[in-house]
């Protein structure tokens, strides 16, 4: 029988979530050829580009072969593309051209649980798409170490929280025009200063410090250890600032889409 | 009354709903009831705050003053408890358009939280309702527009809800089509279901409610079934006089004092409820008064 008289609705109910999951699953039957496609691309050319032309010229970095350290910072940039596009442009689009949300909200399904559902589930494809860069990277010669097991997990936290601020921004813009100014102003920024391509070491003081307040720098770190050898005092304060990031970040889309949708 | 009935007897109650967008006042002091098991056609132009109100029946619009009650749950607070028991018919289509038929209903089996072993047999039965069984495995990006509403329907029916509101369920459909979906609706009262259906369609309100409430500017300006609401409004008979612009307005002038209400319809001037009316009348043609008459003259529109 259907749920009639079942009054067991709260926060974060665990049906409603699933609903939305399972929504997002089904359609991603439909298109999951181009995401993965350019999700795994991307980086992998970023990957082969830098490790082989720019290695040309610089063989060690940090004390690593430098497609070894391109190959585990790539990891980052494959999150965050992985993540903060598909959220940002998903969102925007299914509020505001496919009407996809007053869907939704018309079940028992609130903007809570919509924002969880749909930054999980982008996160549990950048968790997956964000370990392509580094098995690229293992096929021209990045040793296997068991540390890798935890890339993914890594990855699919930092990709909780770039989602997170997708949804948010797609929830603050008015037009999608505008996503343009986050790109370069935020994005790539991010992306540059993460310490992917150089170490943030060669930088000017004040630089590294504010590479602290950029998440995607934590998560290049994490990665490294991850794969070259765990750090267990700085990896923890890494691993705080990723959670705190996305936890932050998660409540600030929840307010900027119900702010959207709940008029 | 000592004790609650256990079923309400309003599927919804609305009791001095305002709605403020800034300085728009979109609803304003709306009372509206819709009684179990009966069909509420809310008519009114557009702009006239039908669809603010829908949307706060879902809570996905809060009223600024207020109270609103759906199946017997208190709105906003126990919204959601009251969508698990409602369907809805959105006036924009948004279905998922690269799923099947199938698809989109499996989705709402989630969403609308049917358990696993009778999804299936959900699926059948609102593919039934809605005459889309042979199109199952279609992309609704093959179907045609009155598929899409159809399969829009059987969406909102998939959870087998007491409550169905169906905004604007036919509008940009031609004839045929929006004859079949009158059919659909009328067997789903005739089984029980509460229906609130916005429109701006005169002949589906005359058709389909039990009552109609017809709006302007965020008001209820008038409420009864649609037949008292012509007898009311515009009487049994209502004379058509025809002539050109200067001859309308002279007529139009007689009218008014001699006591006839009048209403303009593009070509011509009604002259309503003018069975008792013993005066001189100019020539024109003699027709039933009808709901039309009674919108016009209440919401000072022309319909659509």
């Amino acid at each position: 029988m259907p749920a009639r008289g079942r009054k067991r609705v709260g926060r974060l109910d665990r049906p409603a979530i699933a609903g939305v999951l399972v929504r997002e699953m089904t359609n991603f039957s439909s298109y999951w050829r181009s995401t993965t496609f350019s999700s795994t691309v991307e980086p992998t050319i970023y990957l082969l580009a830098f490790g082989f032309g720019f290695g040309s010229l610089v063989s060690q970095v940090g004390g690593y072969d430098y497609v070894d350290f391109v190959g585990t910072g790539t990891v980052a940039t494959a999150v965050l593309f992985a993540s903060v596009f598909p959220s940002m442009f998903g969102t925007f689009v299914k509020y505001s051209f496919q009407h996809t949300y007053d869907a939704i909200l018309a079940a028992p399904v609130d903007t809570e649980e919509i924002v969880t559902a749909e930054a999980l589930w982008i996160s549990i494809r950048a968790g997956t798409y964000g370990c392509v860069p580094m098995l690229v990277a293992i096929v021209f010669g990045l040793e296997p170490r068991i540390g890798m097991l935890a890339v993914p997990l890594i990855a699919f936290i930092a990709g909780f929280g770039w989602a997170s601020f997708g949804i948010m921004i797609a929830g603050l813009l008015k037009s999608i025009d505008n996503f343009n100014y986050v790109t370069s102003t935020v994005i790539t920024p991010t992306f540059l200063t993460a310490g992917t391509f150089f170490p943030l070491s060669g930088l000017p003081e004040w630089a590294q410090v504010l590479g602290n307040f950029n998440p995607l720098y934590h998560t290049v770190e994490l990665v490294r250890h991850a794969a070259f050898g765990w750090d267990p005092g700085a990896d923890l304060l890494h691993l705080g600032a990723l959670v705190l990031f996305a936890l932050v970040l998660w409540r600030l889309a929840i307010v900027a889409l119900e702010r959207k949708l709940i008029t | 009354m000592a004790s609650l009935p256990a079923v309400p007897e309003l599927a919804i109650s609305l009791r001095g709903v305002v709605k403020h967008f800034g300085e728009i006042v979109a609803v304003d002091g709306l009372d509206l009831d819709v009684p179990e098991g009966t069909c509420v056609g809310l008519l009114g132009p557009n702009g006239a705050g039908k669809s603010t109100t829908m949307k706060m029946l879902t809570a996905q619009v809060l009223p600024s003053a207020g109270e609103i009650e759906v199946l017997g749950y208190k709105l906003p607070d126990d919204s959601k408890i009251a969508r698990a028991e409602m369907g809805v018919v959105p006036q924009l289509d948004n279905l998922d358009t690269t799923l099947t038929v199938e698809q989109n209903l499996r989705v709402f089996t989630h969403l609308y939280r049917i358990d696993r072993p009778d999804r299936a047999a959900a699926i059948d039965r609102a593919l039934k309702i809605a005459n889309l069984t042979d199109r199952r495995k279609a992309k609704v990006d093959e179907l045609s527009g009155g598929m899409r509403r159809r399969l829009l329907i059987a969406r909102g029916l998939v959870h087998q809800p007491r409550l169905l509101l169906l905004d604007e369920p036919t509008v940009g459909l031609d004839p045929q089509v929006r004859q079949e979906l009158w059919a659909l609706i009328d067997a789903l009262r005739s089984e029980g279901t509460s229906i609130l259906m916005s429109t701006h369609y005169i002949e589906e309100a005359q058709r389909l409610a039990d009552s109609v409430t017809i709006m302007s500017h965020g008001k209820a300006v008038a409420m009864g079934p649609p037949a008292k609401l012509v007898m009311d409004h515009a009487g049994h008979e209502v004379l058509e006089v025809y002539g050109p612009p200067a001859r309308l307005v002279e007529v139009e002038a007689q009218a008014v004092g001699a006591g006839v209400r009048t209403r303009r319809t593009g070509t011509s001037v009604a002259l309503m409820g003018i069975e008792g009316h013993n005066g001189d009348l100019p020539d024109g043609v003699r027709r039933a008064a009808n709901l039309e008459d009674v919108f016009v003259l209440l919401t000072g529109e022309e319909v659509a």
